[in-house]
């Protein structure tokens, strides 16, 4: 476990996890795949650390490679300061159980009950009888399944089988926890709850998380920060609300897109011209920037009628974001100097009139769905 | 010439205690190595947990080799190595020999084949815990396994049953024998219906066990 002043430390002299220009090739010769290509990434300890990318971006290959279930072809892997490529596969399984994971398909063993699943990896380690019991009572206690320590995994829920999965994940008291599309199996629903219940493990027990996924939201809600993969190669790396708020790589504003829908497509703008006429402009909404505050003040004070005719505010980790989109309608000078006052304090983009459109530059490139 | 039924039970008695001798042991030392072998034959698969070209190919041929011999042959063939180890070639001792090693290979298959149909994420969870090879495969492919074994070790009891018939070739006994002997060389054809009713009862009550307990291994 680790302290909470420990997390924001960039310059912790050992960071959670580091990995220093890691590849992995699959196959020889011509045939060869590299899944992951000169990746270098530290996760810091305490966060929630996302990677997200599309299927075969080699994320789920990155993740095994950290709990050293692959072997990199290049590079190092450090964690908590050792470094463990190169280590002969018995000191592995030891740096493994110092290591948990969640996987997208549970990956319980069906012969075994709840506890029983709990209980494995604590076999593994050679803990006495008793003190087995007590720790996957405590566990079962904390994901919520004390009732169902009897059960056999065919007799529960997806969502309940994924609570098992991090029971036992965290059953050898990990300082680091993977979590290999661990929702990708389960209902928006149950995703919610499996989330909460990730950021619960980070928060309560202070344990370094993993996310691997695909989707966006994911990131959205649970990260701190995140890599973003294509390619085998991560093409961006940075807090999720900087991510989120100015994506650089094109991937990044692709997947941006996926998890917001406060702007407008070109279709749905389009759509907008026809019911409205006016200038529209998008107002972007940050932290800090009391953007909305603001937009209605400046309303009032250009003598300048606004109607929200399109928008979104939600948060990325807990911060509000998102962007409103309004119809001005006013004498073209007082709007003039309403926008140039605006620009001021937030993130604008003009749209134009139904008769001189102007496109947005965001929407363009992001290449929304 | 044919014998009254008086002096015919106890020899179908007798039969049927060495049918039961010939295979208990031939499917507890025959079952046994034949999963060693079976497990072998499925960690040592490209891709699995002991990967093993060299060791999985020589396995695998081998293995075909032995199995496609008809066993009445194989009993002979293996005489010479059959005489060593029991010390004559002749009566049940000497039959059980090739009988447990013909089915050690027959259930090299069967335990292999169902190993295959274990989720290989099961086994990836495992060694994410840092579980050892060998504690993956007593703890996570036997016990995820047992139920398709199950099944599968009673077909192999059926199977050893029925190789069991020709132990009269070297002198041996059992049921199969029996119903040569005394009914089908006799033209009793009783005799005959009687051993293979017992035989199908013997069937009959393995196959309901083996239902049982796999559906007492399955937990759904």
């Amino acid at each position: 476990m680790t302290d909470d002043d420990a997390r924001p430390a960039g310059d912790d002299p050992h960071p959670a996890i580091e990995l220093r220009g890691v590849s992995k090739t699959f196959g020889e010769g011509a045939r060869a795949v590299r899944a992951v290509d000169d990746v270098s990434l530290t996760v810091r300890r305490g966060e929630i650390f996302g990677v997200i990318g599309y299927s075969g971006a080699g994320k789920s290959t990155l993740v095994r490679l950290i709990n050293a279930l692959e072997t990199a072809t290049g590079g190092d892997v450090v964690i908590d300061g050792q470094t463990v490529t190169g280590l002969p596969e018995r000191r592995l399984r030891d740096v493994r159980s110092r290591i948990g994971m969640v996987f997208q398909q549970f990956n319980l063993l069906s012969s075994r009950t709840v506890a029983g699943n709990v209980g494995y990896p604590l076999r593994v380690a050679r803990w006495k009888r008793a003190d087995r019991e007590r720790r996957v009572a405590e566990l079962l206690d904390f994901v919520g399944l004390a009732d169902k320590a009897k059960a056999y995994p065919g007799q529960l829920s997806g969502g309940q089988k994924q609570r098992v999965g991090i029971a036992r994940a965290l059953a050898a008291s990990p300082t680091i926890l993977l979590a290999d599309e661990a929702t990708s199996a389960l209902d928006p629903e149950t995703t919610r709850e499996v989330l909460a219940l990730l950021r619960r493990v980070n928060a309560e027990l202070g344990i370094t998380i993993v996310v691997i996924t695909h989707e966006m939201d994911v990131v959205r809600s649970t990260c701190h920060r995140v890599a973003v993969m294509e390619h085998g190669k991560v093409v961006e790396v940075g807090d999720v609300y900087d991510v989120f708020s100015a994506p650089r790589a094109d991937a990044s504003r692709r997947f941006v897109g996926t998890a917001l829908h406060d702007r407008p497509s070109p279709d749905a703008l389009a759509r907008l011209r026809e019911r409205h006429p006016g200038r529209l402009v998008t107002v972007g909404v940050r932290e800090g920037a009391s953007t909305g505050t603001e937009l209605f003040r400046l309303l009032r004070e250009h003598e300048v009628d606004g109607a929200v005719v399109f928008g979104g505010i939600s948060e990325v980790g807990d911060r509000p974001f998102g962007s409103l989109t309004v119809e001005l309608v006013g004498r073209a000078d007082r709007v003039a100097l309403f926008l140039a006052e605006l620009g001021r304090h937030a993130d604008v983009v003009d749209l134009g009139t139904a008769a001189h459109p102007l496109d947005d530059p965001r929407t363009l490139l992001g290449g929304r769905s | 010439m044919n014998r009254d039924w008086s002096t015919l039970w106890p020899i179908l008695w007798e039969s049927f205690g060495q049918t039961l001798q010939m295979v208990t042991v031939a499917l507890l030392t025959g079952g046994l190595a034949g999963l060693a072998l079976g497990l072998a034959l499925y960690v040592t698969r490209p891709g699995n947990l002991l990967a093993n070209r060299w060791v999985f190919g020589t396995l695998n041929v081998l293995v075909n080799i032995v199995r496609p011999i008809p066993f009445i042959i194989f009993v002979t063939l293996l005489g010479p190595v059959t005489l060593q180890v029991v010390g004559t070639t002749l009566g049940t001792e000497a039959f059980i020999f090739p009988l447990s090693v013909m089915t050690a290979f027959g259930t090299s298959r069967i335990v292999e084949q169902n190993l295959v149909g274990i989720d290989p994420g099961v086994v990836e969870a495992a060694r994410a815990m840092g579980a050892s090879p060998w504690r993956i495969i007593t703890t996570v492919l036997v016990p995820e396994a047992l139920a398709p074994l199950i099944l599968g070790y009673t077909f192999l009891f059926i199977a050893v049953l029925d190789m069991s018939a020709i132990a009269g070739i070297i002198g041996g006994g059992g049921l199969g024998n029996f119903a040569i002997v005394y009914g089908y060389q006799r033209y009793n054809w009783a005799v005959v219906a009687v051993t293979v009713v017992v035989i199908i009862a013997i069937v009959q009550l393995a196959q309901l066990l083996g239902n049982r307990l796999a559906r007492r291994a399955l937990h759904r």
